[in-house]
């Protein structure tokens, strides 16, 4: 549906996008995640046909959004940041309008608007000036006009942006019932959102793609903890110490930290790691050195936490450490 | 060609649903009557000329007050990213906007047409009063205003201020305006071209009654300039 590549965009001096990359097969709900400026918007800009690219090509459905705008988007529904409406008209004669320009014919028109508004339930404020409505009501126009005309693609930047929570629900109910059907990609800053309607993130951080997974998957790769709870097999006692530069010893474990435990004769631990799991060898270690593991609890790291660390915010366990790129498998 | 009427209605209307409209053309009778009509009983000459003397000085102010906020105000409001992200071409859009323009004009004309019928009335008995000056007279208001606002509509394309855009709007319709009004002073060739380039040269050429295709041209070629250059901006603000 969606195939982008080598993707580049400097406005001036700035450069927004460095290269970017993805595809979206049909009927995928992706989220764009960022922070301010990393180039969300400017990548759905492009898609949308608003913006044209320094480099590198954008196209929907097999059509370049550079060599025949016209037709792409057709093909897309779009919701520009901070939902730009005229102000003065009412909400009947916008969605007529936006009908009228998106080329539906008029006899399909009416029927048309009837569904997006019944969609949206827009129906109680047809007859209202836009700049009368509550930002949730607005922000439902936004998403009828992206809709009026059945896309099969759907382009949110940041639809929930400003709204409040029941408001936010709302929409985001909205956008899992459109994605039923559609495909859609909408950005946010809120990484609930990205777990509750998205099947697929993208991390995209100062214009470059820096993580694609699905949401549960992005913070497996990224690690985790394992707390542990110890008794000893033969009743010795356990020396802290001896115990700590074992469990160091564990292969893949990045870091130990003692905890409590649970009373006498155990001892606590939690232990970070990365990309692989330690159990197994956690269990063999335990076993060689005649250790009795009570509890061993497992915490993928969140998708907050990765976020952080990829898009180089400060993690919550202090400053990020320096960045190794991968090996190569 | 229909996205293009639907952009042209839906900002005709936005137009006359707005006070702007009844003041740009309220004022724009107002002084064009009284103007007129203070110096047509002093002549005593049942025509229109006085008239058609001073609607195109008119025109340069009235032009760019019509067509600053086409523009600008999509900029500004963030709905020309709607606009430009709908399944139509640039100059579709220009074309729109230009058409609607053209309309408020021509609605502004619309009511001027009670003068030719009071002065028509007022004619001498015995006298006809001649249509010919007059039909092409308004012709020629239409072909100046289409210039006019071609040329204002680039200017609000060129800024997300409106002020901005009359300005520069005035500046060029005044441009093309007085540009022959030095030509005197200056050596006959440099006078001719820029006869040339003058709109109220071409005005008065077609005001007499005559439509050459030279004048016609004129107007034309300067309505496709300026709204090439609006295309033009536009595809900048794309980048």
């Amino acid at each position: 549906m969606i195939r982008i590549e080598g993707l580049t965009k400097s406005y001036g001096a700035t450069q927004a996008l460095r290269g970017v990359s993805f595809e979206v097969p049909r009927g995928q709900v992706v989220g764009f995640l960022g922070p301010n400026g990393a180039g969300k918007s400017t990548t759905m800009k492009i898609l949308a046909g608003f913006v044209t690219p320094t480099s590198g090509t954008a196209s929907v459905n097999g059509i370049d959004v550079t060599v025949d705008p016209v037709a792409s988007r057709r093909l897309i529904g779009y919701l520009p940041e901070n939902n730009p409406l005229y102000e003065e008209m009412m909400v009947r004669d916008f969605l007529d309008f936006v009908a009228e320009v998106r080329g539906i014919p008029k006899a399909r028109r009416a029927e048309r608007i009837r569904s997006a508004v019944e969609r949206c339930g827009l129906r109680a404020v047809l007859g209202k000036d836009i700049h009368q409505l509550s930002k949730g009501y607005r922000q439902r126009v936004g998403l009828a006009q992206a809709i009026v005309h059945d896309p099969d693609l759907l382009i949110l930047d940041e639809p929930t942006t400003g709204l409040d929570p029941n408001q936010i629900v709302e929409i985001r109910s909205l956008i899992k019932e459109l994605g039923k059907e559609k495909t859609v990609i909408l950005s946010t800053h809120i990484l609930s959102e990205v777990q509750s309607t998205c099947s697929r993130v993208l991390i995209i951080n100062d214009g470059r793609l820096v993580a694609d997974d699905a949401p549960e998957r992005l913070g497996e790769r990224e690690g985790g903890t394992v707390t542990v709870v110890l008794a000893s097999r033969t009743g010795a006692s356990l020396h802290p110490e001896a115990i700590r530069s074992t469990l160091a010893g564990v292969a893949g474990v990045t870091g130990v930290e003692q905890t409590e435990g649970e009373g006498s004769g155990t001892l606590g631990f939690r232990l970070r790691y990365g990309a692989e799991d330690i159990r197994r060898s956690l269990f063999e270690a335990a076993v060689r050195h005649d250790l009795c593991l009570l509890e061993v609890k497992r915490q993928h790291v969140s998708l907050e936490e990765t976020f952080r660390k990829l898009t180089g915010g400060e993690g919550p366990r202090g400053p990020r450490e320096p960045q190794v790129p991968p090996l190569a498998a | 060609m229909g996205t293009t009427l639907a952009v042209a209605r839906r900002e005709f209307r936005s137009f006359f649903n707005s006070p702007v409209a009844y003041i740009v053309i309220g004022v724009f009778l107002v002084v064009a009557g009284w103007l007129y009509f203070s110096t047509v009983f002093v002549a005593g000459q049942a025509s229109l000329r006085a008239f058609f003397g001073i609607a195109p000085v008119l025109f340069v102010v009235f032009a760019p007050a019509v067509t600053m906020r086409l523009l600008a105000e999509e900029r500004k409001s963030g709905t020309l990213e709607l606009l430009l992200s709908m399944p139509m071409r640039d100059w579709e859009l220009v074309a729109g906007k230009f058409v609607a323009a053209l309309g408020m004009v021509a609605v502004g004309l619309l009511w001027t047409l009670p003068y030719p019928l009071t002065v028509a009335s007022l004619t001498a008995e015995g006298a006809r009063f001649d249509w010919g000056p007059v039909v092409m007279g308004y012709l020629g208001l239409l072909l100046m205003a289409s210039s006019f606002l071609a040329l204002g509509l680039w200017a609000s394309a060129l800024s997300r201020n409106q002020i901005v855009g009359f300005i520069i709007g005035l500046l060029l319709c005044f441009a093309f305006y007085f540009i022959d009004k030095f030509a005197m002073v200056l050596p006959e060739s440099i006078g001719e071209l820029l006869q040339y380039l003058s709109a109220d040269y071409h005005f008065t050429n077609i005001a007499r009654g005559v439509l050459d295709t030279r004048d016609l041209l004129f107007y034309l070629s300067l309505t496709a300039v300026g709204l090439a250059l609006t295309t033009r901006t536009l595809g900048n603000v794309r980048q």
